[in-house]
């Protein structure tokens, strides 16, 4: 057997884990959909052609993993605490509602700062989001979890009263909407590719926290605490400062998230942002064992396969659930896998 | 509304606290006879709405709305088993497990409910304990389903259980100290197993009524977080069943706020004043919640509450 070191034995145990508990989830995903009456065969082939199967649909799943890369960071950053924060589809939709808001503050400014306020707005809009349940788990002791996802609700419901309310623009008939961002405030494409900047800052946002997490003496203090939060206060760590940071990080990157949605897809805030990107971010950071680095493929892997549940619909006639469906059965199978971490035979170290 | 004006509101309030609670019982019901062996089920939502959609279709295939309920119920149990099952594992945690089967609960039941959308199914019957007035208002506020009357039932019940019979002692001892449990021979997977099957069933029945009474339709939207909210209601009752009673109560007459209002002329705020049952638990969990000392009555095998 190969004597592998302890940490490459970690890293590939981080990598056979959930690469198996995605094969399994796959299979059951096709006796699912064989039940239903569908040939899971043709099932998978759609969703790989879907995903990856050529430069368009390759590029509908970079534009897609975008946001997954940011809300996933909004469960990521906090877990390194020790906390489960479930808040980014709220902190998107806050970090959306200031995007619209910057940009109709100033309709005279040049597109290059109105951007930057957006960026910047839409971001500490999340980040003071999910600072609203860090806070009251460090200070208040209430359940992050809870919590955080009773704010997605309040969020839902702001973003309802100001679209139909303050913020709507009455010339959009067919769904209650804000007003525009306006055309030349808009994000924009990469050069030479059909696919917002948004991609460029979801990689920049999970490669700026891994290292923020991984190699920086906030990062450090964040996994001390993690590991033991007694251990954290006896070495005179300020948790709650530490919560109320590191959750703040995570709904930034979700309220960015929402800045991209706005000001790189729809161009303004309506219910349409409302469509489970802060779910699907909590199983990336999960599949991703809440490593930021890691968000990165996985990202990209589970956009490939939301960007495929149009095909599904349109080619197997299958609900527009089945997304929905193969996104649970992946979580389950992900968590009842746990309990083989640091139990795989051919990766234990060899007795010799 | 008209001929009672501004009296329509509280009116409507106490109407949608009656009807509108029913979901809120049977799930906090459930949640916390699961919270009581020491775990805690945040997929109850996803439950909720299964419970919803297999009521609804078995009701339209079979024209019986009951047996609607007793599939919600043997829909709720299995996930239930699902829940129990995955956390008895080691090093599983169960409020991932819970957000796990809350999507895949959800996806679940939008997936095979599709086709349930757009026919209409019979509902369940309603008593009316309003045939004294003549008021139509008031008759409707006390319009009250069977279901609503076994959870008043059933509330009562369900505490004698836990602190009057062996089985009840088992659960408590299991929910407060695993270990002691186990030193006295108990199996503390087994009794968690089965409280969280029992509290998936109670929800996937608050999950027919949602769908078989009020509103009395299927359709994606029929829960909005009501099975998340039960789960706060939980603590917020301490543990008890009979205070979920009038937490459920208070829930469901924070949900018909906004219509209500609406119903007078007041549209500003529709949607905030819709918010207002999960601003209330967030209000609830902050005023309760403290990190200095342990809820009382706060199950000491409980994660959510450590």
């Amino acid at each position: 057997m190969l004597a592998l070191g302890a940490r490459a034995r970690s890293a590939a145990e981080a990598l056979a884990i959930p690469a198996g508990a995605l094969a399994a989830s796959l299979i059951l995903f096709g006796i699912f959909v064989a039940f239903t009456g569908a040939d899971p065969l043709a099932v998978y082939r759609t969703i790989a052609q879907g995903a990856f199967g050529n430069w368009f649909s390759l590029q509908n799943t970079l534009q897609r993993s975008a946001p997954l890369m940011l809300t996933a960071l909004c469960t990521a950053l906090p877990a390194s605490l020790g906390l489960i924060v479930i808040g980014g589809e709220g902190a998107l939709i806050m970090g959306a509602l200031a995007a619209v808001a910057v940009g109709a503050a100033l309709p005279a400014a040049p597109p290059v700062v109105v951007i930057l306020a957006m960026i910047v707005g839409g971001a500490v809009a999340g980040g003071l989001w999910i600072a609203i349940p860090g806070g009251l788990r460090a200070y208040r002791g209430v359940n992050e979890t809870i919590a955080s996802l009773l704010l997605n609700y309040i969020a839902i419901a702001l973003l309802n009263h100001l679209v139909t309310g303050a913020m709507r623009d009455p010339t959009v008939v067919h769904r209650p909407s804000s007003w525009e961002v306006g055309e030349r405030n808009m994000i924009g494409q990469i050069p030479g590719m059909d696919v917002h900047w948004g991609l460029v800052f979801g990689i920049i946002a999970c490669l700026v926290t891994y290292v923020l997490v991984q190699h920086t003496v906030f990062g450090f203090a964040a996994r001390i605490v993690g590991g033991n939060d007694r251990a954290g206060l006896m070495a005179g760590l300020s948790v709650g400062k530490l919560t109320l940071a590191m959750c703040f990080l995570g709904g930034a990157a979700a309220g960015l998230a929402g800045v991209i949605e706005v000001a790189a897809v729809h161009g303004r805030a309506s219910s349409s942002l409302v469509v489970g990107y802060g779910y699907t971010g909590i199983l990336v950071a999960f599949l991703a064992r809440q490593n930021p680095l890691a968000v990165v493929p996985v990202a990209i892997l589970l956009g490939g396969i939301e960007a495929s549940g149009g095909l599904l619909q349109r080619w197997h006639e299958l609900p527009d659930a089945s997304v929905q469906v193969m996104r649970g059965i992946i979580f389950l199978v992900l968590l009842a896998s746990e309990p083989f971490s640091g139990r795989l035979r051919t990766l234990r170290a060899s007795a010799a | 509304m008209e001929a009672l004006g501004w009296w329509g509101v509280p009116l409507a309030v106490l109407g949608g606290a009656i009807r509108a609670s029913t979901p809120f019982l049977f799930v906090s019901l459930g949640e916390c006879l699961t919270e009581k062996s020491g775990r805690i089920n945040l997929g109850l939502e996803g439950t909720l709405v299964m419970g919803a959609m297999s009521a609804y279709g078995i009701a339209y295939l079979t024209d019986w709305p009951w047996l609607g309920v007793l599939v919600a119920s043997l829909a709720g149990m299995g996930l239930g088993v699902l829940h129990g099952w995955m956390c008895s594992r080691p090093r599983v945690n169960d409020i991932a497990v819970g957000i796990a089967l809350m999507l895949f609960g959800l996806g679940l039941a939008f997936y095979l409910g599709k086709p349930f959308i757009q026919p209409s199914a019979p509902r369940l019957p309603a008593i009316e304990l309003g045939w004294w007035s003549a008021t139509p208002q008031v008759r409707a506020a006390l319009e009250v389903n069977v279901l609503f009357l076994v959870g008043v039932i059933l509330a009562p019940v369900l505490l004698w259980v836990l602190y009057n019979t062996r089985w009840g002692l088992a659960v408590r001892a299991v929910g407060d100290s695993a270990d002691a449990a186990r030193a006295m021979g108990y199996s503390v997977n087994r009794t968690r197993l089965v409280c969280t099957t029992i509290g998936g069933a109670l929800a996937g029945i608050g999950g027919s009524f949602l769908s078989l009474y009020y509103p009395g339709s299927w359709n994606e939207a029929i829960s909005s977080g009501q099975g998340l909210m039960a789960v706060a209601l939980v603590i917020f009752a301490r543990w008890d069943p009979v205070l979920c009673l009038f937490a459920a109560l208070l829930f469901g007459g924070a949900g018909a706020l906004g219509p209500a209002l609406q119903s007078v002329g007041i549209t500003w705020g529709y949607y905030l004043f819709n918010a207002a049952p999960y601003i209330l638990t967030l209000a609830i969990m902050i005023v309760t919640s403290s990190t200095q000392r342990t809820l009382k009555g706060a199950p000491g095998e409980l994660s959510v509450t450590k």
